[in-house]
């Protein structure tokens, strides 16, 4: 790490071809960090690198994973059994919301932005982001947006207690707590836009030669398209809760209905956002799980095209399916008709999607490193949570099932081992390139095998729950519905203790361990492969070789 | 071993009602209820239609998956076929067969749906409206209107910091001080909206679930078999503030002639008493009972 300020003229004596070499023979040092600021604050409140800026997107979302991990723990905690045992009702309504917004936003989110930062600039062969100064922005409006929503959980009267979908009037009659939301959600709505644009145009115009667009890697591809999701929707929802914010304080009346307003329109605009921002939590996943299979499998990823088009088409479909969260609101009859067949539409690219997985698996040589072992659980429990999701469009059905536990273990099965595992599985995939050690195989194993094993605890029973006649967001329920809940809180403490595993393998990881190779796996195809580990603080200072470009990207060599 | 004597009562607690009560679900339920008229066995039909679709595509994918996870690993020697990359016929079967499996679900669910939609030839209409935290009745053209909230037992025991046990209270959290009293084998259509904020009344026994909405009026309707006379339980199943989880719906489906009495009895009940702040603002309290022409089916 000694020389490192030769920095312009590293890239013509190393040369493209030696940053090949370097991607099997781990430990040289010359690429390591030239540049890279000194000091604790100039290097991370003022960085405009990708990596450190993709490293605080991580550690972020893995705080918030904790604090709304730490939300759930007293939601299942109270509902271990009947009766009020630990809060008001009030104060249960502010936790149930305050951990769905800060899963989503705070967590799910800035962890695919993270990945993304990290990810995209190496997969594409760029040196870093296209913006690296908004990227800056875009990350440190965060903690302040954070802080914000978080401290609207402690104003006099209370937090929020809405649920995440803040829904007028009940939201409109919430205290000191809801310009708070309403101006954290504002600033988390304005960073995702700004982190789109860049991953938008860093892909469009920092792809090195070669790299056409359909020999992208698909963790590429979804996030491209989820970017552009990201930017037709955040708008909307600042949109709807601007209307809120007008119709509290300064008497408008967009939702309420003595006033001449809707109180359904809001849910229509709600759902046109958080339809589609249930596809931005999960099109990137699926770009992470169509990485680790490959790899795993040692075989290219089955249908590459079929796979961006599916993407493709999951991303139109969402913008025409949200009055499926609404079947219960009268909607007339053609339009529950219209909202129940689009949606049941999706299940055709999803099902692409599985199918091709499995297709890929196929006659691979499949090894089980903890990657792939998130990666396989993502297939079997995303699909469970397809299957429910399947049920729920069915509109008659669904007034059975809308709103009670059926929809929360459906949404868990989705977000958590959907979502979260494939952030997990990416996590334990990259993490050697990020930093230069292999982690802790039999900490990564119990980590995951815990963490499997509780979350289906955890989640599955709520289905039973939800058939059996549970709303969901009560803080007490009849007796019947004891046995299920005291299982799933079982399964709650549980999981949520496994993560303390997960923390302990980081920091192991980031102190010291095994050198990692530049592959890494010995699967591993993809330009992010072909530099060293961990990955030069600039990634690709000069353009990948063609030949490097073959090397790292035959997974799709069928595209001239 | 704390557990263990709660489970012990909860198992016990599950099968009383499997003898008294027909509507009450044993503990350890795992499925839904088919309820008790023609719409909600429909959406119960609906409900395992899908439910056996899902399980027949979980055991083909995840058999294959499983097979494949297990044959083809790398620790047995296996090499992969690194030119299996697309296969266009098998592509095209694998988007065929989903649709046809989705248009065999959507034709009976667009018909289970328009079913639920037609609230033609009702003979009877019932005001569901929504407060926080309660719901009123009134049976539109007969005078009689009521408030329906948390019994009084439940409402003590589920105090903060309360001692009482729930097990101790009767229907937990689903009993009611004054239940819907409807007559069984008479299409009834029920109108539901919100007075404050958006509640959902939700009777699972009928297949029913519809939001209250201030202004809108909602419409769904039912019609319990003659034979199911039997008390049905639901609850508030839409957020609706800091007692959400205490506004429960408690329907009394009785004979038609026990109807009859007991509207009756409720009509003498609103002409002696006067008006409590509930029913003082029923503007057809002095209507006659005529648009309940006699319930004779």
């Amino acid at each position: 790490m000694a020389n490192t300020d030769n920095a312009t003229t590293h890239a013509a004596l190393t040369g493209h071809e030696e940053h090949d070499a370097h991607g099997e023979h781990a430990g040289h040092d010359e690429h390591a960090d030239h540049g890279k600021p000194h000091g604790f604050w100039h290097r991370w409140l003022t960085s405009t690198n990708h990596k450190d800026i993709g490293t605080m997107y991580l550690v972020f979302s893995c705080i918030m994973f904790f604090i709304g991990g730490a939300h759930a723990m007293l939601i299942r905690a109270e509902l271990f059994h009947p009766g009020l045992q630990f809060f008001d009702p009030g104060t249960f309504n502010t936790l149930t919301t305050y951990h769905g917004l800060i899963m989503i936003f705070g967590a799910i989110m800035p962890a695919f932005v993270g990945l993304a930062n990290w990810m995209v600039p190496m997969m594409v062969g760029a040196p870093d982001m296209a913006l690296p100064r908004m990227n800056n922005y875009s990350f440190w409006i965060l903690p302040f947006a954070f802080a914000l929503l978080i401290g609207s959980e402690f104003v006099p009267g209370g937090g929020g207690g809405t649920g995440w979908t803040i829904y007028p009037p009940l939201s409109v009659e919430q205290g000191y707590a809801l310009p708070m939301m309403i101006f954290a959600i504002h600033m988390m709505g304005a960073s995702s836009i700004m982190g789109a644009i860049n991953v938008i145009v860093t892909i469009m115009n920092m792809r090195a030669p070669g790299m056409s667009l359909l020999r992208m890697p698909l963790f590429v591809w979804t996030w491209l398209i989820t970017a552009f999701l990201l930017i037709a929707v955040m708008p909307v929802l600042a949109g709807a809760v601007t209307m809120l914010l007008t119709d509290h304080f300064f008497g408008t009346s967009f939702f309420n209905a003595a006033g001449g307003g809707d109180p359904v329109m809001f849910q229509h605009i709600f759902w046109f956002f958080g339809h589609p921002e249930v596809y931005i939590m999960i099109l990137p996943a699926f770009g992470i799980i169509s990485e680790i299979i490959p790899t795993f499998s040692r075989k290219p990823l089955f249908g590459y095209d079929a796979m961006i088009y599916a993407t493709a088409s999951i991303a139109f479909l969402s913008f025409i399916v949200w009055a499926h969260h609404m079947f219960t609101v009268g909607l007339p009859l053609a339009s529950e008709l219209f909202f129940m067949l689009s949606t049941m539409l999706i299940a055709i690219p999803t099902g692409v999607k599985v199918f091709n997985w499995v297709a890929t698996m196929y006659r691979g040589s499949i090894s089980y490193e903890p990657p792939m072992l998130w990666a396989v659980a993502f297939v079997f429990l995303f699909s469970i949570g397809g299957f429910s999701g399947l049920m729920l469009a069915l509109a008659p059905a669904d007034f059975q099932y809308q709103d009670t536990y059926f929809v929360v273990a459906h949404f868990h099965y989705v977000l958590l081992t959907g979502a979260a595992f494939g952030i997990m599985g990416g996590v334990y995939y990259w993490l050697p390139k990020w930093t230069g050690h292999m982690y802790n195989m039999t900490l990564a194993k119990w980590h995951f095998w815990m963490s499997a094993i509780w979350a289906n605890v955890l989640f599955f029973p709520q289905h039973f729950l939800g058939l059996a006649g549970m709303p969901r967001r009560v803080p007490d329920y009849a007796t019947q519905f004891t046995d299920w809940n005291v299982v799933s809180s079982i399964g709650g403490f549980a999981f949520g203790l496994s993560q303390i595993l997960f923390v302990i393998l980081l920091w192991q990881c980031a102190r010291g361990g095994e050198r990692a190779t530049g592959r890494v796996w010995e699967g591993a195809r993809g330009l992010e492969w072909e530099l060293p580990s961990p990955a030069p603080y600039h990634s690709w200072t000069e353009a990948p070789s063609m030949a490097t470009l073959e090397r790292g990207a035959p997974m799709h060599q069928t595209h001239g | 071993m704390k557990i263990k004597p709660r489970l012990l009562l909860a198992t016990l607690a599950g099968l009383c009602p499997l003898l008294a009560a027909p509507a009450a679900h044993a503990a350890w339920t795992l499925n839904l209820t088919p309820g008790v008229d023609q719409v909600s066995r429909d959406i119960y039909g609906l409900h395992m239609l899908a439910f056996w679709w899902c399980v027949a595509i979980a055991v083909v994918v995840f058999g294959v998956m499983i097979y494949s996870m297990a044959r083809f690993r790398h620790s047995r020697g296996v090499v992969a076929d690194t030119g299996l990359t697309h296969n266009t016929r098998v592509e095209i079967i694998w988007t065929t067969i989903p649709v046809l499996i989705l248009i065999s679900m959507a034709v009976p669910a667009a018909r289970v749906l328009v079913e639920t939609t037609d609230a033609s030839g009702s003979q009877m209409d019932i005001r569901v409206t929504g407060y926080q935290w309660r719901w009123t009745y009134e049976y539109v053209g007969t005078g009689v209107k009521f408030v329906s909230s948390l019994d009084r037992m439940s409402d003590a025991a589920r105090q903060l910091g309360s001692t009482i046990d729930p097990y101790s209270v009767p229907h937990y959290l689903l009993n009611v001080d004054h239940p819907l009293v409807v007559p069984a084998g008479v299409k009834i259509r029920v109108l539901v909206t919100g007075g404050d904020v958006i509640h959902s009344w939700w009777v699972p026994d009928f297949g029913i679930k519809k939001d209250a909405i201030p202004g809108y009026v909602n419409e769904a309707w039912f019609d319990v078999d003659p034979d199911k006379l039997g008390t049905y339980r639901g609850q508030c199943a839409e957020l609706c503030g800091r007692d959400h989880g205490f506004m429960p719906v408690v329907v009394k489906v009785v004979s038609k002639a026990d109807f009859a009495t007991w509207l009756k009895q409720q009509q003498e009940a609103e002409k002696t008493q006067p008006p409590t702040a509930a029913t003082s603002t029923s503007a057809s309290a002095a209507a006659p009972a005529a648009a309940l022409a006699a319930p004779s089916g």
